[in-house]
């Protein structure tokens, strides 16, 4: 139970949330017609026939469309609807050029899912909690108007007019800006892992819209509004926080909020009424005459499951058992491809833990260092594996692994090569050490006698000094327990 | 010489192909009627030039030996169809000089098939009209004359009279229709001409202007059936552009045309004799039971109980799907555009709107706008789809009993042009005996029949089951063997 509470005059509040996520299709066509859909191209360079709605072009269902928004399906284990239908939701606008938007009311593709969002203490969720998702339909992108083209003319571009998007309707489950977060990333990486959108939130492939009603705790739901084409997650958080804050003092002020549509000024964070429900459109649905229902097979539904990849709960699963801690689990899941990169370094041998520690440290250190992601990563799971197996097996220390990686990075070459190169190997040779040792216990007479007048902690500073005195190429275990028989 | 233009499209296909005229001059004939019809209005655009071109090309390839299926046969073309070059306006104000960058399935296909375009032909406004007086560029008038010594105008039917009335004239030996409530058959009766509408999805609908996208339909007009099948054999086939169309192959019509009815059942629905209709109708339909039981048929009563309800399901769901397929139409990409000074958006949408659509259009537009609107969608759109499925079962129970079903196809002959414009709903009547199969998507054909005593002509419809436009050709062709309708209009233009 989140005790996410707004604290009101009249006592506190709690914040109802559900979300419209929408999340375009990552296909090379559009939903009903063969135009490309690459981001930041040439205004209406990208735009068919039907996109622009001439007179007698029909619409053809995208069959890759379909399989990708049937798989995000699967992925938040819904139920696949095998019999759905395109409505037609009509109302004028200068960027619908079929002064209707083919999309799914009545029967949408795919119904009833779920996700599971994580505890995050310190954001207020104290355990696992799964969000429930009412439905996922497809539907068609709108164009976009440009407005500082001309003085007093607008512009439109139709190259997003037809490009399919997955409307994901969330149950109102969430009660706080933190779960609302949490949801959002979440199905973000489950949207990623599945490959049926890319989740850039900046191009605008992912947009959500924040329906937030407030009520005193036990009692019935609040009405509430919804604040549209919010794109990133930090101002999903913002928008409900705001919004909860402002229908708290709207109510306690004696008004009463209106179910009305409020659109998000990130400038100036905050929401304003756009239009409310009273000059709300009548859309006038009705079944799509030019499209038949869509009927989907047994075949073609074992083809989307059996093409769908380890999700992001599993695979934390897989790596808590193999003994890596739950916060490095997050981490490594939370993206699809250092979670992938992970699995492959994995194969290599590695040893899940090390490597865990490894990735989410060193390597995760050094790419915000070099401004680079997993999708550029300087190194390879198989470099990284030879630098983990040279630890492993006892060729080099962990803190001359450090320093091989920064090598590896500069050089690009190899850990193996590097530390035969530079002369890194560790050393278990007992004389060497031993000489050394001497050398250190002979220049701290003062440490030695404190420290066998009981001054334990002094224990370190030999190690130190006797590693520094091997340049760090001393195994640590033969230091400390050549250390303790010299000491006594 | 005999008079090219009385030829009909299989006696210019084999003529050509026996080497008795050429191409070029089969054109150039018709391209001069065309030329010579003005006051029949049948054409918004004429293409004499594209006949000459396909000609030309018609008489080259029977040179080399590569005829094609209907090389030499110049043809006229709805003003639905989008063709590539060639204004394309569905007798709009709206589409005044729109010129498609595309062609259309079904006219591509005829290009393909050999055929030259004449010119696009005249029809209702977005093909909704029973007599063509709809149409932005002026009402087409009707060849026919009643032989009461008036010279009152008539109507060729709607939607598709341009094409009626041209082929009647002798403009061209046979032209494309659609027929989305009867568009095909009623202007066929009123002419004396034949014409087919397929099953629902035999014609792409790609490329054509959008009425009503679940009943629209396109088919052939011709002066008999046999040139009908052939027309028909050319025009329809998959299209995988769009998405209602039938993947089945395209059966040989032309070639299993036969007349013998012999083990055939014709049912008569009894629901389609109407009270107070014109006896005339009725004597016809009679003379047209006697002529399928002479061609061996076996003749069953049937019952089809939803019939009353067609007319009002029809005006429900076609003006619904009308309101929005028109909804594109709003000055922004293409087409006409009216930017008052000063106006916004919305205004720039009422004055566009207001000035491209006529009088009809806007009707059925706020009818279908009114159907679709919440708190009255379930009473009307959901009730009329709720009645087109028992409309269906209607029909497939009645074909547990037969194989096809005669009746009139209007029901009445041509009327005045101006006699009904002030009634809309006794316009809308003239198509209650061809919604019902257009509302179920079944193949339906109208025959000339019977001349009635003003001298006009009388239709007879043959309703067959899905797919088997073949039945009802055969049918078709076993009353024109009987009719013996030789009648034509007296020219006057």
């Amino acid at each position: 139970m989140s005790d996410y509470r707004i604290k009101g005059e009249t006592g506190e509040w709690e914040v109802v949330i559900g979300l419209e996520v929408h999340a375009q299709v990552t296909s090379n066509a559009k939903l009903f017609s063969g135009a490309a859909t690459a981001f930041g191209a040439e205004p209406n360079t990208q735009v068919s026939l039907v996109d622009a709605a001439m007179p007698g072009m029909l619409p053809v269902p995208n069959r890759e469309c379909i399989r990708q928004a049937v798989r995000t399906g699967m992925a938040i284990e819904a139920e696949i609807n095998k019999w759905s239908r395109f409505d037609r939701k009509n109302y004028f606008y200068a960027d619908l050029p079929q002064g209707y938007q083919i999309s799914q009311l009545y029967h949408p593709l795919v119904g009833e899912g779920s996700l599971m969002i994580e505890e995050d203490e310190k954001a207020g969720i104290p355990e696992p909690k799964r969000i429930g998702i009412e439905r996922i339909h497809v539907e068609q992108d709108a164009g976009k108007l440009m407005h500082d083209q001309h003085p007093t003319m607008s512009y439109v571009d139709l190259n997003r007019s037809g490009v399919a998007l997955m409307e994901i309707v969330s149950r109102p489950d969430m009660r706080s800006p933190a779960e609302a977060g949490a949801y959002v990333r979440k199905l973000r990486s489950i949207l990623r892992y599945v490959g049926s959108c890319d989740g850039n939130m900046e191009e605008g492939s992912m947009r959500a819209d924040v329906n937030v009603s407030v009520r005193k705790p036990g009692d019935e739901f609040g009405t509430r509004t919804e604040t549209k084409n919010v794109n990133s997650v930090r101002f999903v958080m913002a928008v409900i926080e705001g919004e909860a804050k402002r229908q708290v003092e709207l109510i306690e002020s004696g008004g009463t909020v209106v179910q009305e549509t409020r659109l998000y000024d990130p400038d100036r964070n905050e929401t304003r009424s756009m239009r409310s429900k009273e000059d709300a459109h009548d859309y006038r649905y009705f079944p799509d005459p030019d499209l038949l229902p869509l009927e989907l097979d047994d075949a073609f539904l074992a083809e989307c499951r059996d093409s769908l990849p380890e999700l992001p709960d599993a695979k934390r699963a897989r790596y808590l058992g193999e003994g890596i801690s739950a916060y490095n689990a997050d981490v490594l899941t939370a993206e699809v491809e250092s979670a992938l990169w992970f699995d492959t370094l994995l194969e290599t041998g590695a040893k899940s833990v090390a490597a865990a520690n490894w990735v989410t440290s060193e390597l995760f250190g050094a790419l915000n260092r070099l401004g680079k992601s997993f999708g550029d990563c300087p190194v390879t799971p198989a470099q990284a594996g030879e630098l983990l197996g040279l630890v492993a097996d006892g060729t080099i220390s962990g803190t001359i692994a450090k320093q091989v990686f920064e090598k590896m990075l500069e050089s690009g070459d190899g850990a193996a090569a590097i530390v035969d190169r530079e002369g890194l190997k560790q050393t278990s040779d007992t004389g060497a050490i031993e000489a050394e040792i001497a050398r250190v216990l002979a220049a701290n007479e003062d440490k030695v006698a404190q420290y066998k007048g009981g001054k334990e902690a002094l224990f370190g500073f030999f190690v130190g000094q006797t590693m520094k005195a091997m340049q760090g190429k001393a195994n640590p275990q033969v230091v400390n327990e050549l250390l303790k028989k010299a000491l006594g | 010489m005999t008079d090219l233009t009385n030829l009909t499209v299989a006696q210019i296909r084999d003529g050509h192909r026996a080497g008795d005229f050429s191409a070029v001059e089969v054109a150039e004939a018709f391209n001069a009627n065309v030329a010579g019809a003005k006051a029949l209005n049948a054409f918004i655009v004429e293409t004499p030039d594209h006949a000459i071109a396909a000609a030309k090309a018609a008489d080259a390839d029977r040179a080399a030996g590569t005829l094609k299926p209907l090389s030499g046969v110049p043809i006229g073309m709805k003003d639905l169809f989008a063709t590539n070059g060639v204004q394309t306006t569905a007798a709009s104000h709206m589409l005044e000089g729109f010129v498609p960058r595309y062609e259309s399935t079904v006219s591509q296909k005829l290009w393909d098939a050999g055929c030259g375009m004449l010119g696009k032909l005249n029809l209702d406004q977005f093909a909704m009209g029973s007599s063509n007086e709809t149409s932005y560029f002026g009402n087409v008038i009707s060849p026919w004359k009643r032989n009461d010594g008036g010279n009152a105008a008539l109507a060729p039917g709607g939607s598709s009279g341009g094409s009626s009335s041209a082929i009647a004239a002798r403009l061209c030996p046979a032209a494309t229709g659609t027929d989305t409530g009867g568009s095909i058959r009623q202007p066929a009766a009123f002419t004396g001409i034949s014409g087919i509408k397929p099953t629902y999805g035999r014609c792409s609908r790609w490329g054509i202007v959008a009425f009503a996208s679940s009943l629209d339909q396109a088919g052939p007009m011709a002066r008999d059936v046999k040139d009908c099948a052939i027309m028909l054999e050319n025009m329809a086939g998959f299209d995988p552009k769009d998405a209602t169309s039938l993947n089945m192959s395209v059966p040989n019509w032309e070639a299993a045309l036969s007349s013998d009815l012999k083990g055939k059942k014709v049912g008569i629905p009894k629901e389609y004799r109407l009270e107070g209709i014109d006896p005339e109708i009725d004597a016809m339909w009679d003379a047209g039971i006697a002529m399928l039981k002479d061609a061996g048929a076996k003749v069953v009563e049937i019952s089809l109980p939803h019939t009353k309800y067609a007319l009002p399901t029809y005006y429900i769901i076609a003006p619904a799907e009308a309101s929005s397929n028109l909804a594109r139409y709003d000055g922004v990409r293409y087409g006409l555009r009216d930017l008052p000074e000063k106006a916004g958006l919305q205004d720039m949408y009422a004055a566009t709107r207001a000035d491209g659509f006529g009088p009809e259009v806007k009707r059925r537009i706020m009818i279908g706008t009114y159907v679709l609107s919440a708190g009255f969608y379930d009473a009307y759109y959901t009730q009329a789809q709720k009645v087109r499925t028992l409309i269906a079962r209607d029909f497939e129970q009645a074909f547990a009993s037969c194989d096809v079903i005669l009746a009139p196809t209007a029901p009445s002959a041509a009327f005045g042009l101006g006699e009904k414009m002030a009634d809309p709903l006794a316009m809308y009547l003239n198509d209650v005996f061809a919604v019902p199969a257009s509302l179920a998507g079944l193949p339906a054909m109208s025959v000339p029949a019977a001349l009635n005593r003003e001298g006009l002509p009388l239709g007879l419809q043959i309703i067959g089951k899905a797919f088997d436009e073949q039945g009802v050709l055969n049918a078709g062709l076993a009353i024109e063997e009987r009719a013996g309708f030789t009648a034509r209009a007296e020219k006057w233009w």
